[in-house]
């Protein structure tokens, strides 16, 4: 007997990528570049987080004929993204084998209220999350890989910090906490008990965890993996630079050697202009993506 | 005994949790200067295409001695392998240490990914098989024994000291394999 899409098959393939760097693409050549330069996946899109939000207008699951190129033309696995509750999406996705869905914020929400029931499917989904709350929900519908969300396509990697912070604050916190405690803390961030529990006896999430949205540079990289996470997703900063194939490489070199400053030092030169980037603060309330699908 | 993980990317937080089980010290391998006095190698799942560039560019492929037992599960079997066929990036780096023919992702893709059960050689239990985009072993020379199969496939193979698993024992909770490793496999009887 073989059983497909089991949950650890599906939380497996994450554990698989950890260490690693997904990139955003949009072409099968991207793809082949972001393959050269490293990284363990990428993630097939119509057009990177930064020229949706400068091109406005409602962003959805890319061409399936774009993402039938982009799986020819690499040998690592390649994710996609769908609109949050647009389950008919994901149906379509993987009937074509793609190997992820990322349900994403960074498409315009299908459903204001409801997020995919991930259990249906045979193919694993990545969520985004800004706390452990969200993460649990996510978990708790089936997704089997989390990535902080930061503010994707932005350049900056202040919203980054911000969520990967409130997830490893609020694990730090239940540490501390009595048994009687717990109830009352699963309440107030939204998530079932039993997760609670788990996230506490673990010390960190019970799943593999990415941070992503904003990154732009091989010292953010870094930073993301010196505080926690198992990995990163790269949108808009590698394509929305001047020189994507060296910076590509050397982002993937930095979350490596992510503790060793001189190697961070070597691979961080010369790379040309990053991303310009956004000041968060600048950007209109309705204009955050990570406010969608909470 | 110093057994070394393999730490580039991939699996290798969990290989370090079933080796520590076995009262074995471990130690993360990313240099070649972390590689010295390690007496055996783990080589994770992961990407080996990632992988197998990083042993390239890190000159870290050279600096494993000949005769250095070797466990390589999943992209560590490709990386293993002598010979690959199917789809393949050019180029790609090989250990060739072991006379085996290594299919790529042979299964199919992520949907495709399964768990079952595998027969073990020296153990009548069955061992949870979990095949993540899991390679084929397509073909293998006599100096190579079969110690566990699934159907009529060779899921785990054995060349001497190095030992190669097309599935992933370290996502479970059964250590009968790195065991195995640890006590036939890397154990110094000269």
């Amino acid at each position: 007997m073989e059983e497909t899409g089991t949950p650890r098959v599906k939380k497996g393939l994450a554990q698989m990528l950890k260490g690693g760097v997904i990139m955003d693409v949009t072409t099968a050549d991207q793809a082949v570049i972001a393959e050269e330069a490293g990284a363990v996946a990428v993630m097939a899109l119509e057009r990177v987080p930064a020229d949706i939000r400068a091109e406005g207008g409602v962003a959805r699951m890319a061409d399936p004929l774009k993402i039938e190129e982009i799986m020819d033309a690499v040998t690592i696995p390649v994710m996609a993204k769908v609109r949050i509750g647009h389950f008919v999406e994901a149906q379509i996705l993987q009937g074509m084998g793609v190997d992820y869905i990322d349900e994403s914020e960074v498409l315009t929400p299908a459903d204001e209220f409801n997020h995919i029931d991930k259990w249906k499917f045979t193919v694993p989904f990545v969520c985004g999350a800004r706390d452990l709350g969200e993460a649990l929900r996510r978990i708790a519908e089936g997704a089997a890989m989390i990535r902080t969300k930061g503010e994707a396509g932005s350049g900056n990697i202040v919203e980054a910090v911000r969520h990967v912070r409130s997830v490893t604050g609020m694990i730090k916190r239940l540490h501390g906490m009595d048994e009687d405690e717990l109830y009352t803390a699963a309440k107030e961030i939204g998530a079932s008990i039993d997760l609670v529990r788990e996230v506490r006896k673990l010390g960190r999430l019970p799943l593999v965890n990415f941070a992503a949205g904003g990154i732009a540079t091989p010292a953010d990289a870094a930073l993301m993996m010196q505080m926690g996470s198992d990995g990163v997703f790269v949108g808009s900063g590698i394509f929305k630079s001047t020189d994507p194939a060296p910076r590509a490489k050397s982002i993937v070199l930095a979350t490596t050697h992510f503790d060793d400053p001189k190697t961070l030092a070597e691979v961080s030169k010369g790379l040309g202009e990053p991303m310009k980037g956004i000041d968060i603060k600048t950007l209109k309330e309705e204009e955050l993506l990570q406010t969608r699908g909470v | 005994m110093i057994v070394g993980v393999l730490a580039v990317q991939g699996s290798f937080a969990e290989h370090m949790q079933v080796l520590r089980g076995l009262a074995v010290d471990v130690r993360l391998v990313r240099s070649p200067e972390e590689l010295r006095g390690v007496s055996a190698l783990v080589i994770p799942g992961g990407e080996s295409t990632t992988i197998g560039d990083f042993l390239d560019k890190q000159g870290l492929g050279d600096a494993i001695e000949a005769g250095l037992p070797i466990f390589g599960t999943c992209a560590g079997m490709i990386l293993l392998a002598k010979k690959m066929v199917g789809k393949q990036k050019e180029g790609q780096s090989l250990l060739k240490k072991m006379d085996i023919t290594v299919e790529r992702n042979a299964y199919g893709r992520q949907t495709e990914s399964f768990e079952a059960d595998v027969k073990l050689a020296w153990d009548a239990r069955p061992f949870p098989g979990v095949f993540i985009r899991a390679p084929r072993i397509a073909e293998y020379s006599e100096d190579v024994s079969v110690l566990a199969r699934r159907g009529d496939a060779a899921v785990l193979v054995r060349q001497g000291r190095y030992l190669a698993c097309a599935f992933h024992p370290e996502l479970t909770d059964d250590d009968r394999i790195h065991r195995y490793f640890i006590e036939e496999v890397a154990k110094n009887d000269s």
